[in-house]
């Protein structure tokens, strides 16, 4: 069985979308603003209302209750948001050395989040979302706001975790050449329906 | 001490104030003159009626018109708990959520005093019931539409910081737990501050009315203690189940945040 399913996944503004991914798999997803891959991916976490189904290492979407669910099917929206001062409220626990990966070092916990800049944002994101161990990554532009450093960093994190965790993600990217970089496999969205991106 | 009665005359000399106010209103451009007097004639003819009908409802004391009085005030409460929110809860719920937690803050308080407090005998007398009533609809009723209104504004502005939580796996529970702890603050604060000013800063409309009446002012001050302490269990009661039934209907099976439920 496959490690992550879609079956007849209806998410606003979409068709009905089969999709499999394999454990270690880096999908890209592109295609133009307001074509519904944020929607997709909000969907997939169980945030919108949608038909259809999903599936994670077997698991039904429809059977898991929805904190665990999305614990594991772990969404990084475009723009992260945060709901208390300190950085450290937002992290479930001290990881020193996911912090330094990013450039963070155990001070960052007391960092105020008002005068964290948009990129520190994206990454500090990141490294939240990364701490709950989700089974599958939904990744919303998780390099827009970065400079070119950075984004190397976040790339060879992201994947690595999938390396070492036999997890998967779905990666939404308005670069070209980034998807070519990180993808496994690549899709468009075009008309409603996924199609296969074809690299050269 | 016979009470002094008041005549048409009297009451149309504060009636000419207000329509001095109401020119005011119209030269200084306020724009609320029409407002203004459509709320004074308003209360004039609510109160009129509403002595005729406790005139006769006194004179007959039958359980079912009075239990029919207290339903409809009941009703307009709720129906005012509901008008005074910027964004309403769609359907039965916009009515039903203030209607309900007015239930919980009036009648139940109500009955409580009338049977273990003032113990009046029958307890539905309604020269106890309906002044009671009215004053714990009253009082309550703002205290309730502040923690609602500020529960679902709340959420219509962090949203986005709702979902976050919710995204990491956190339980609705979790997600909009300080929201709802801010509005209920929020509703409680008024009556906290009235009971701190009472009696020093301000002189309750209740107490104001007995001594007028001619009532020894000990005794006014017990009734008005009284009806004060009601009134903040009443409002803590009453927007504790407003904002938990609010909180509740943000969110649907799948603890996904509806602010489409929002009108």
């Amino acid at each position: 069985m496959a490690y992550f399913q879609l079956t007849r996944f209806k998410s606003r503004g979409l068709e009905p979308i089969d999709l499999t991914i394999e454990a270690g798999e880096c999908i890209t997803l592109g295609g133009p603003s307001g074509c519904g891959k944020s929607l997709l991916l909000r969907a997939i976490a169980d945030l919108d209302p949608h038909d259809g189904e999903a599936s994670i290492e077997n698991q039904l979407q429809s059977h898991t209750p929805a904190p665990e669910w999305r614990r594991q099917a772990g969404l990084l929206s475009a723009e992260s948001h945060w709901w208390s001062d300190m950085v450290g409220d937002h992290l479930p626990r001290l990881d020193p050395g996911l912090l330094a990966s990013l450039g963070f070092s155990e001070a960052t916990m007391e960092w105020n989040v008002s005068r964290l800049s948009s990129g520190e944002r994206q990454r500090l994101a990141l490294i939240r979302l990364l701490l709950g161990k989700p089974k599958l990554l939904l990744l919303d532009e998780p390099t827009a706001n970065l400079d070119h450093a950075s984004i190397g960093r976040v790339e060879e994190l992201i994947q690595r975790y999938l390396k070492n965790n036999s997890s998967a993600a779905l990666w939404i990217s308005h670069d070209p050449q980034q998807r070519q970089r990180i993808g496994n496999r690549g899709f468009q969205i075009k008309n409603g329906g996924l199609v296969p991106e074809i690299w050269t | 001490m016979d009470l002094i009665r008041l005549t048409p005359l009297d009451l149309s000399i504060a009636a000419m104030l207000v329509l001095g106010l109401a020119a005011i209103s119209w030269r200084m451009r306020l724009g609320v003159e029409q407002r203004l007097l459509v709320a004074a004639s308003r209360s004039v003819i609510q109160l009129t009626l509403l002595g005729l009908v406790l005139k006769t409802l006194f004179e007959q004391s039958n359980p079912l018109l009075i239990g029919g009085l207290a339903l409809f005030m009941l009703g307009m409460a709720g129906y005012e708990v509901m008008a005074r929110q910027e964004r309403r809860f769609a359907g039965v719920w916009g009515i039903g959520i203030g209607t309900l937690s007015m239930f919980i803050s009036s009648f139940s308080i109500t009955f409580l005093a009338l049977n273990l407090v003032v113990n009046v005998d029958p307890w539905y007398s309604p020269q106890y019931l309906i002044p009671l009533l009215g004053m714990l609809l009253g009082n309550t009723m703002s205290g309730m539409a502040i923690a609602l209104d500020n529960l679902t504004q709340n959420a219509w502005q962090q949203r986005s910081a709702i979902e976050a939580r919710l995204m990491l796996g956190h339980t609705w529970d979790q997600a909009i737990g300080d929201l709802r702890r801010r509005a209920l603050r929020a509703g409680l604060i008024p009556i906290i501050n009235a009971m701190a000013a009472a009696g020093v800063v301000s002189l309750p409309g209740m107490m104001t009315g007995q001594i007028l009446a001619g009532s020894p002012p000990l005794e006014a001050a017990k009734y008005q203690i009284m009806i004060l302490l009601l009134i903040a269990v009443g409002t803590g009661l009453g927007a504790i189940a407003a904002v938990s039934l609010g909180a509740f209907r943000l969110f649907d099976k799948r603890q996904r945040l509806r602010l489409d439920r929002l009108k």
